[in-house]
C-alpha cells in the first residue's frame, strides 16, 4: 500500500461550527491519505462527521462552517486554503464529485431527470445535442432505470426514492471526477439494485482508475466494497485498516460495539445489543478518549489523555490506550469473537 | 413463540393502484391482496419502485384505490364511508414516513409536530390533557420531554426518527405503518429503533406493516413477509420459511443480494439475476397464487410448480399440493 501514490493527503484538520453564538467542533484533528485508485470506506456513528469530512474536500461546509486549521493537498495545492466559489469550481464535479445521503436535495424538481443527465454530461464531457441525449440514455439505463427512453422526459416526483438515488449517481458518474464520494449511496435501494449499482461503481473505479470514497451505514457494502475501512468517532478517525484487519481483528471499543449491534448477530425476540449513552457534546473541549464514557471497559488514562495512533501493522491503527505496552490485556467483548467464530465456521462450511 | 392471534386487523383485497391518465396511466400497486393479523409485525419487501410506499399511502388513504378493498378491523375504510370511522380509522392507523428529514416540519417546534395528528381530530378535552399525551409519547420513545421546545435539525437522525415514531403513537393507533423506519441510521442507533418498536409492540398490543430493504432486519423482525415485484406480490410466507426456502425466482434474486458483513463471505456469494422472461409459457399457462406449503403461498404456474416442490421436498419439506 505504501508504495502507491497518494492523491489526497489531510492532516490535522480541524472543521468548526458557530450555532446561536456558540462554537461546536465537528472534526477533531483528523488525518487521512487516499490513494490513487482505492475504494476506502469511512463508517461511523451518525453524527461523527463522515458527510462533514468529506464536504470539506469539495468547499461545501454549510455558511456557518469553516476549516479552522489543517491542510487537504490535492494535486500540489492545499484546498484548505481555497476561499472563493471560484478556486472551488475547478475541483467541484470535474475533479471531486459526490452523491449524497439525500437525492431530493440534489435534483433539480423542476427539471426533467434526462435534461440534468444530460447537462452534466455536455458540461464535463464536452459531448451536445443528439449524442448527448443517446448517452444520458445510456446513464440512465447503467444505473437500472427501465424505459430510459421514457424515463428521460419524467421529473424527479415522479421516481421512486430509490429511482432518484440512481439519476444522481448517473450525474456523479457522468461528470468523470477523478475522486468520488458516495454519501449512503445505496441505502434506499433495494438489495438487488444495490448490488448492481456497486457493480457500476467498481467497474467504473476500474476503468478510470477512479478513487472512491464510500460513506455508509451498511457494513455488508463496506465488506464488498472497501479496500480499506475508516472507523470515525466523535470528529476522528480512530482505527484506519485493511478492510480483512477492521472486520477479522479489530482494535478500538468503539469499532467492537459498532460490530456488535449488527443486526446478524440478534436473536430473534430478544433486545439487539445498543451502544449505551449518547455521543460526546462537540460544544464543549473533548478530554481523553471521546469513547471513554461509553466504554464499559475504559482505562483511567482514557479519561485523561487523548490516545495517539498505534501500529497494529504497516496497514492498520487504532487510537486506543489498550495498544500501549502498558496496557493490560483486554479481550474484544464476546459477541465479536462469536462473530468472528461464526464466520470461520461458515467459511470453512 | 407466536405472539400472533389468528385475528385479522387489516385485509387488503385485488388493490389497484394508478398514476396519471389515459395514454401516460401507470399500475403502480396491481391486484395487491394481502392481510396481517393482530400484533404481527407484516414485513414488505421489494426492487425500489414496486409500490411499497404506495401500498402504504393507499392504506392511510392518501392515495385513492383504483380498484379494490381495503378492510381494517372488519370495516371497509376505502371509498365514501361515514364521518365516524373517518375519524376512526385516522386514528387508529398511523404511518411512520420513509424519510425523516423530509417527512417533518423544520419549521414547526416537536411539541407541534407530535401534536399535530391531536389537533386535526380533536381527541381531548383540554389543553392539559393533550400535553400530558404527548408527553407520555416522547418519553415512550426515549426523549424527554423538554426536547419538546425544541426543532428538529437540532437532533441527530436517530432522534429525529423517534420524534417520527412519537408523532405516529401519541394517536394510540392499532396499526402503524413503518416505511423504512431505520435506513439512514447508524446500527447502533437502528438497534435501539428496531428495540424500541418491538417493545412498544409486547406492551401496547400493536400491529406493524414494515417496509424495509435491509433483509437482516426485515428476518429479525418480521413474522411474515410479502416480496412484491413490479407492483405485484410474487410470493407470501412465514419469515422463517421465506429464508430457508425462497421459491420465486425475484425472492431467489433478492435474498442472493443481501449484503453480508464479512469481507470473504460478501465477496465469494453467489448473486443470481432475475430474468423476467424465465416465465416465457406464462401465456398459455397463467400463474396462480398457491399456498405451496403451509403458510407460504407462491405465484406460479404450473411448469414452475413442479420445480418448486422439487425444492422444497429435497429440502425436506411437507408439500401440500
Ligand atoms: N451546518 C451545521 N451547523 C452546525 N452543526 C453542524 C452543521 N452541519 C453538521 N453539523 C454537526 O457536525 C457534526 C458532524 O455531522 P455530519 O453530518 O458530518 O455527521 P455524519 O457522520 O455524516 O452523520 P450521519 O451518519 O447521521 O449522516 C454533527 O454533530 C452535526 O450536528
Ligand atoms: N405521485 C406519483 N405520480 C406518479 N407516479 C408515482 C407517484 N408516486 C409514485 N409513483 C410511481 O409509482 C411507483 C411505485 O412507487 P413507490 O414510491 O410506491 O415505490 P417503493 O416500492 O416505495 O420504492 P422505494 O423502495 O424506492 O421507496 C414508482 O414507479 C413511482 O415512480
Ligand atoms: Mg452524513
Ligand atoms: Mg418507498
Amino acid at each position: 500500500m505504501d508504495n502507491r501514490k497518494v492523491i489526497l493527503s489531510v492532516k490535522d484538520l480541524v472543521i468548526k461550527f458557530r450555532l446561536r453564538g456558540q462554537i461546536l467542533t465537528a472534526i477533531r484533528e483528523a488525518s487521512l491519505d487516499l490513494y490513487e485508485g482505492e475504494s476506502l470506506a469511512i463508517v461511523g456513528e451518525s453524527g461523527s462527521g463522515k458527510s462533514v469530512f468529506t464536504k470539506s474536500f469539495m468547499g461545501l461546509l454549510d455558511a456557518n462552517g469553516w476549516i479552522d486549521s489543517g491542510n487537504i493537498m490535492f494535486e500540489g495545492e492545499d484546498l484548505a486554503q481555497y476561499k472563493s466559489e471560484k478556486d472551488w469550481l475547478k475541483i467541484r464535479g470535474k475533479k471531486i464529485a459526490m452523491v449524497f445521503q439525500d437525492p431530493m436535495t440534489s435534483l433539480n424538481p423542476l427539471k426533467t431527470i434526462g435534461k440534468q443527465v444530460q447537462e452534466a454530461i455536455e458540461l464535463h464531457q464536452g459531448i451536445k445535442g443528439e449524442e448527448a441525449k443517446k448517452l444520458t440514455i445510456q446513464y440512465l439505463s447503467d444505473v437500472g432505470i427501465h424505459d430510459p427512453e421514457k424515463r428521460y422526459n419524467q421529473y424527479p416526483h415522479e421516481f421512486s426514492g430509490g429511482m432518484r438515488q440512481r439519476v444522481v449517481i448517473a450525474i456523479a458518474v457522468a461528470c468523470n471526477p477523478k475522486i468520488l464520494i458516495c454519501d449512503e449511496p445505496t441505502t434506499a435501494l433495494d438489495v438487488t439494485i444495490q448490488a448492481q449499482i456497486l457493480e457500476l461503481l467498481k467497474g467504473l473505479k476500474e476503468k478510470y482508475n477512479l478513487t472512491t470514497i464510500y460513506i455508509t451505514h451498511d457494513l455488508g457494502v463496506v465488506a464488498n466494497v472497501a479496500d480499506r475501512i475508516a472507523v470515525m468517532y466523535a470528529g476522528d478517525i480512530i482505527e484506519i485498516g485493511l478492510c480483512e484487519e477492521v472486520f477479522y481483528n479489530p482494535q478500538h471499543p468503539y469499532t467492537w460495539a459498532l460490530l456488535s449491534s449488527l443486526p446478524q448477530l440478534g436473536v430473534k425476540g430478544q433486545e439487539l445489543f445498543t451502544i449505551k449513552g449518547t455521543p460526546p457534546n462537540l460544544f464543549y473541549d473533548i478530554k481523553g478518549d471521546a469513547f471513554a464514557p461509553r466504554n464499559p471497559r475504559a482505562l483511567k488514562i482514557d479519561f485523561v489523555k487523548r490516545p495517539p495512533y498505534f501500529q497494529v501493522s504497516p496497514t492498520h491503527k487504532a487510537k486506543t490506550w489498550l495498544l500501549d505496552p502498558r496496557a493490560p490485556k483486554v479481550e474484544p467483548p464476546e459477541s465479536i469473537r462469536a462473530l468472528r467464530q461464526q464466520w470461520e465456521v461458515e467459511s470453512n462450511g | 413463540m407466536d405472539k400472533r392471534s389468528k385475528e385479522i386487523l387489516l385485509e387488503v383485497k385485488n388493490l389497484r393502484v394508478e398514476f396519471g391518465k389515459r395514454r401516460k396511466k401507470f399500475v403502480a400497486v396491481d391486484d395487491v391482496s394481502f392481510h396481517i393479523y393482530k400484533g404481527e409485525t407484516f414485513g414488505l419487501v421489494g426492487e425500489s419502485g414496486s409500490g411499497k410506499t404506495t401500498i402504504g399511502r393507499a392504506i392511510i388513504r392518501l392515495v385513492e384505490p383504483a380498484a379494490g378493498e381495503i378492510i381494517f378491523d372488519g370495516k371497509k375504510i376505502n371509498g365514501n364511508i361515514d364521518k365516524e370511522l373517518d375519524k376512526e380509522v385516522t386514528r387508529r392507523i398511523q404511518m411512520i414516513f420513509q424519510d425523516p428529514m423530509a417527512s417533518l416540519n423544520e419549521r414547526a417546534k416537536v411539541e407541534y409536530i407530535v401534536s399535530e395528528g391531536l389537533y386535526n381530530l380533536k381527541n381531548y378535552k383540554t389543553d392539559e390533557e393533550r400535553k400530558a399525551k404527548v408527553e407520555k409519547a416522547m418519553l415512550d420513545v426515549g426523549l424527554l420531554p423538554e426536547f419538546l421546545s425544541r426543532f428538529p435539525h437540532e437532533f441527530s437522525g436517530g432522534q429525529r426518527q423517534r420524534i417520527g415514531v412519537a408523532r405516529a403513537i401519541v394517536m394510540e393507533p392499532d396499526l402503524i405503518i413503518a416505511d423504512e423506519p431505520i435506513s439512514a441510521l447508524d446500527v447502533s442507533i437502528r438497534a435501539q429503533v428496531l428495540n424500541l418498536m418491538a417493545d412498544l409492540q409486547k406492551r401496547k398490543g400493536l400491529t406493524y406493516l414494515f417496509i424495509a430493504h435491509d433483509l437482516s432486519v426485515v428476518r429479525f423482525i418480521t413474522d411474515r413477509v410479502a416480496v412484491i415485484y413490479k407492483g405485484k406480490i410474487v410470493e407470501l410466507a412465514e419469515t422463517e420459511r421465506l429464508y430457508q426456502n425462497p421459491l420465486h425466482p425475484y425472492t431467489r434474486a433478492l435474498f442472493s443480494a443481501i449484503p453480508i458483513p464479512d469481507p470473504k463471505l460478501e465477496r465469494s456469494k453467489n448473486l443470481e439475476v432475475y430474468d423476467p422472461n424465465c416465465h416465457f409459457d406464462y401465456d398459455e399457462d397463467p400463474p396462480k397464487w398457491i399456498e405451496i406449503e403451509p403458510e407460504h403461498f407462491v405465484l406460479a404456474n404450473k411448469r414452475e410448480l413442479e420445480g418448486y416442490k422439487k425444492i422444497l421436498e429435497k429440502n425436506g419439506v411437507q408439500v401440500l399440493i
